[in-house]
């Protein structure tokens, strides 16, 4: 194919470098510079895909950000993307993409019968007739839908591409590089401001690369290449292309939105595809123009019918005509630069002009260039199914109601310029309250809410001299404000073609007899007929009339569309625009893709990975390893080709018999220090403290103000005013929090100091009737007999020259120690107690054997600590002190928490001393009776009882206290089994608790 | 994400900080005698107010001090900081 549609020698793209690149699958040319849009239309390809609803042809109609049509299905380098608009894909060497919306192809797509059915889709069709019969639903209209509708395909493969963050602080991030951005940037770099500029294109310069300007006695593309030329030299200055600043959130942060990578073949090595900005901005200027508006009429969806401000982009951006026989249509001058433009290239356009005898330098010109204008026109109607062929035209009256004669006249394109709207979105989402200016027919940002000024087009301001005026001035005061500097730059000469107000114009009413289909939102196929009957059906509020309708809800968030559609509805209610107000504009202005708001936390790298100082040693010994929060910790070491119920019943059984160590590095530390400490551990915990010996440790049980149990762990008195206490592995840094909050907020008066110790020190359980034979053994030195160091004692040894901390605390109920070292000596510890527990036959025990040994021995943990019960409900009444305060003690007496029948954790055995028991299941007294069927409680964690060789679990039990020996129920329906159970003591191992004290 | 002034550090993103309710609260008195009202008062009863508002925020990925903000909860506009031993005025 031969690029037939390209001029030459005009544009900015680079003719030295052809690419080729397939679109459907045929195989296409273009320049370096081309977006993937210009490329097709310099290649005469006009028809892209199909609309969402009734999946009509659909072209270009824009040639940028605001495009509602152009949405493609883009490959590279082996990876696909979906819903990329084609007007903002820049062109690389074998791009690749094909239409979306189509079933089976383009050019043939069965979904266009529902343009011939639209009458079953007006205005909330999905909602109305999908509805019945209900048995069609899945059967026939959900496949239906599901085939018919729906934009691209995301890719289900992983996504190999690298996204980054950065977070950036300035004194003024400015929005947009057209001349305010330019202006502005420009004044405040130089008044020392760190700037940082943000285009969203791949050039700079915004309308000044298609406006006939000159500023400064350079053309106004000349003048940008100059200011970006120098702000890129001043290393006060950030300048970004390919770079959409899409959300504006509180404290004047602000997001963009970086595509690095987007616009090569493949990203290069160590290059990130895409990086997301943070930026935390003093003052922001919103620089972000406008959008052309296009006038409604029928048919107006047709492809080669867009906005003129695109056909003039992509001939003087691009060297690309989109049609050689067009049409303007239009309500202002801005439609007249198009025809120029045309004109000069050797193209005759016809403009039709809605007002009757506009008067300025631009009408002048045109008509000095002998262009054929007719005043008082309008199009009715566009005609061509695949492309535009010919439009009616047709005189229209003063009063804009009523038509002449529809006359026919052939045409390939119809550029459609009914005046422009402020792109208002990041003031509107910075909380700015937007007014509606009169003058423009558009909301232009009112009153700051935050640090933000909206600058030149954006604000409504359309001459290039007041535009420059003001940015130049703004960007000067608002760096000085900052800087405290003074430097002024001069003010350059501006000159531009003078013009004249626009019509007030938006919607071509139908002539006699016909009903063309009028389109507002051109992606989701809302036309004029749709808002009416929403009206009709009682929607009032513009938010409801868009929900109904789908206005504005398409990808495009209705760029194009929500001036016109607000026109209508106020139009139909005899209302003014502001009184009816527009919706809400919410981030992202542009769509982001979720690569580059994840980042680089994906998968393993969501989260940090704790590990403890012998995890390759548990590596080497084939720990199978489970998450407990961040930490990575061995659940069990697997031998040979054992389960995880063959590995933890060996390992705990290990431990009732001979002697086994478990890593518990990951258990919370906090060092505790100072002469109140005592005092501060007797308001935490629930038992007394104040005359804990040195050399000894303590259970503890610390509670909320509620009452409710929050944590439990051992203090340990290291010396007179040093406290080591433990906590949890899951409650570590809450607990931490809570001591703070404590001692800065409620008690400052204490002299106390905490720290979290969690880090510093590697620890290992020693637990089983061998423990204390092997303790002997690692620290020769030592009294570690049960006088020299009784239960809940505590001492300091030498591990073969490494100081050591040896508590003598269980958890396992079995007579057991607990050794601490540096962390740094960690695996020196761990191969040490290996190393001289082999002849007490030791074996390392993960936490699922943790868990067992625990559970049978009666030792509430998490999954009892729940955050749901109180100490009674543990069995933990006995650690409450009469004679004290503490944390949490006046909730104690409440009502509930007194109850005769409360909860209370008893043990669990099936009859069959066979089945096991699914936590989590409901226990109750008849398992026949109807549903809902009265639950007494549930069982929090269950076990295979090694010492009993049967299954065993933990309950909260309704009035456990008086229920051991009653035979209930166990229910799980989500496994689908009832167990007779039997209740039982919670201490079903030594309930005497002697072990721990042998 | 907010902006919050630490007393102690300076100006930090709300990233680095948590929550921690209405500064306005006293505990009661240890020891003391309490009516179920005053008690259900301090632990249960908040205002959920609209407007400005003292909470308490700690600097938990920073200094880890508790301090107490004045924000506005309908427009997060913040008006003062102050230390954790510094009295709301
Ligand atoms: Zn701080």
């Amino acid at each position: 194919m031969t690029q037939s549609f390209r001029l030459e020698n005009v544009g900015l793209i680079n003719r030295d470098k052809k690419l080729s690149f397939k679109f459907n699958g045929k195989t296409y040319y273009g320049f370096e510079g081309d977006t993937l849009a210009s490329a097709l239309i310099a290649n005469g390809v006009h028809l892209v895909g199909r609309s969402f609803k009734y999946h009509r042809p659909r072209g270009f109609f824009g040639a940028g950000v605001d495009e509602p049509y152009a949405i493609v299905q883009l490959y590279r380098n082996g990876e696909t993307e979906p819903n990329i608009k084609a007007t903002e894909q820049e062109l690389f060497e074998g791009l690749e993409a094909t239409s979306v919306n189509c079933w089976p192809n383009v050019n043939f797509d069965i979904g266009a019968i529902n343009n011939f059915l639209k009458i079953f889709l007006p205005a909330g069709f999905y909602y109305k007739t999908f509805m019945w019969p209900k048995s069609f639903w899945f059967k026939v209209y959900e496949p239906f839908i599901r085939k018919a509708a729906g934009l691209g395909v995301a890719s289900i493969k992983h996504d190999k591409e690298r996204y980054e963050h950065k977070y950036e602080y300035c004194d003024l991030l400015i929005t947009g590089s057209g001349p305010s951005g330019l202006a502005s940037a420009y004044a405040a770099a130089k008044n020392g401001a760190r700037v940082i500029l943000a285009e969203d294109k791949s050039r700079f310069g915004g309308t000044l690369l298609t406006s006939e300007v000159n500023i400064g006695n350079k053309s106004g593309k000349e003048w940008a290449e100059g200011i970006i030329a120098e702000l890129r030299e001043m290393p006060n200055v950030t300048v970004k292309n390919r770079s959409q600043v899409f959300g504006y959130y509180d404290h004047n942060m602000l997001v963009m939105s970086e595509r690095i990578s987007d616009h090569l073949p493949k990203t290069k090595k160590f290059h990130p595809k895409q990086r997301l900005w943070y930026i935390r901005a003093k003052e922001v200027l919103i620089s972000s123009g406008s959008i052309e508006r296009p006038i409604v009429f029928g048919n107006n969806d047709t492809p080669g019918v867009m906005l003129s401000s695109a056909a003039k982009e992509y001939l003087k951006v691009y060297g690309v005509l989109v049609g050689k026989n067009p049409l303007i249509f239009t309500n202002n001058d801005s439609g007249y630069e198009t025809a120029i433009e045309f004109k000069k290239n050797g193209v005759d356009p016809v403009i039709l002009d809605t007002r009757k005898d506009p008067r300025s330098e631009i009408v002048d010109e045109a008509k000095n260039l002998g262009i054929n204008i007719k005043f008082s026109y309008v199009v009715v109607a566009a005609h061509g199914y695949k492309k535009v062929k010919s439009a009616d035209i047709a005189k229209i009256s003063d009063d804009k109601e009523k038509l002449g004669v529809v006359e026919n006249i052939r045409c390939d394109c119809i550029c459609v310029s009914g005046f422009w709207t402020p792109t208002i979105h990041l003031a509107s989402q910075s909380g700015n309250k937007t007014k509606f200016n009169e003058d423009i027919d558009a909301f232009v940002p009112g009153i700051s809410k935050q640090n933000e000024t909206t600058l030149g087009a954006a604000n409504g301001s359309y001459t290039l001299n007041e535009t420059l005026k003001s940015s130049f001035k703004t960007g000067h005061e608002l760096s000085k404000k900052i800087t405290n500097k003074d430097n002024e730059i001069s003010f350059p000469n501006v000159i531009e073609k003078k013009s004249t107000s626009h019509d007030k114009f938006w919607c071509v009413p139908l002539p006699q007899g016909k009903n063309y289909k009028r389109f507002l939102d051109f992606q989701n196929d809302v036309a004029v007929s749709d808002i009416e009957i929403a009206l009709k059906e009682g929607y009032r509020s513009i938010e409801h009339v868009k929900r109904y309708t789908t206005l504005g809800m398409a990808t495009d968030q209705g760029k194009t569309s929500n001036l016109n559609g607000l026109q209508l509805v106020s139009k139909i209610e005899n209302k003014v625009v502001p009184n009816v107000g527009h919706t809400t504009f919410r981030p992202p202005y542009t769509p982001v893709s979720i690569g580059a708001i994840v980042g680089r936390e994906v998968g393993k790298y969501s989260k940090p990975t704790r590990k403890s100082p012998m995890h390759s040693w548990h590596e080497k010994n084939n720990a199978v390893f489970v998450d407990a929060g961040v930490w990575l910790r061995p659940r069990y070491y697997k031998q040979g080709n054992e389960n995880l119920f063959e590995a933890s019943k060996r390992e705990a059984k290990n431990v009732r018999t001979n002697v086994g160590v478990c890593d518990v590095t990951t258990l919370g530390k906090i060092d505790i220090k100072g002469p109140d400490a005592a005092k501060l551990l007797n308001r935490v915990y629930t038992n007394a403290w104040l005359k804990l010996p040195i050399g000894k440790a303590r259970y503890g049980v610390m509670l909320r103000e509620d009452g409710i149990v929050m944590d439990d762990g051992t203090t340990t008195r290291i010396s007179e005013n040093h406290y080591h206490m433990t906590t949890t592995t899951a409650q570590a840094a809450n607990i931490l929090s809570h001591l703070e909050y404590y001692l800065q907020l409620v008690w400052p008066e204490l002299n106390v100091n905490v720290v979290s110790t969690t880090e510093q020190w590697a620890g290992a359980a020693i637990a089983g009737p061998r423990s204390r034979d092997l303790l002997q053994k690692l620290f020769p030195n030592s009294d570690v007999s049960n006088e020299g160091l009784p239960f809940m004692g505590y001492m300091e040894g030498d591990l073969f020259g490494v100081s050591a901390r040896i508590f003598r605390i269980s958890f396992s109920g079995e007579l057991a120690y607990e050794v601490n070292v540096e962390s740094d000596n960690g695996n020196f510890m761990w191969e040490k107690i290996i190393e001289a527990g082999q002849e007490f036959k030791i074996q390392p025990y993960g936490t699922e054997a943790l868990s067992t040994l625990r559970i049978e021995m009666g030792h509430v943990a998490g999954s009892e600590l729940d955050g749901r019960t109180i100490p009674y409900d543990n069995s933990l009444e006995g650690l409450l002190s009469k004679k004290k305060d503490f944390i949490g003690k006046r909730s104690l007496i409440r009502k509930a928490f007194t109850a005769e029948d409360r909860q209370k954790v008893v043990g669990v055995v099936p009859l069959d001393k066979k089945t096991s028991i699914p936590e989590g299941s409901h226990l109750v007294k008849d398992s026949n009776a109807p549903l809902p069927n009265p639950k007494l409680g549930y069982i929090s964690a269950s076990c295979w009882s090694v010492e009993h060789d049967n299954p065993f679990s933990l309950a909260i039990l309704k009035d456990g206290k008086n229920m051991i020996g009653e035979k209930l129920f166990v229910m799980s329906p989500l496994k689908n089994k009832v167990i007779p159970v039997e209740i039982v003591s919670s201490h079903y191992v030594d309930p005497k608790g002697e072990r721990v004290r042998s | 994400m907010l902006h919050i002034k630490c007393p102690h550090c300076g100006m930090r993103s709300q990233n680095e900080f948590s929550y921690g309710g209405d500064a306005s609260i006293k505990r009661p008195e240890l020891g003391k005698e309490i009516s179920d009202q005053d008690w259900d008062n301090f632990v249960y009863n908040r205002k959920s107010l609209r407007g400005k508002h003292w909470e308490l925020w700690q600097h938990i990925s920073g200094c880890r001090q508790w301090i107490k903000v004045e924000r506005d909860t309908s427009t997060h506009e913040i008006f003062n900081t102050l230390k954790a031993n510094e009295d709301i005025s």
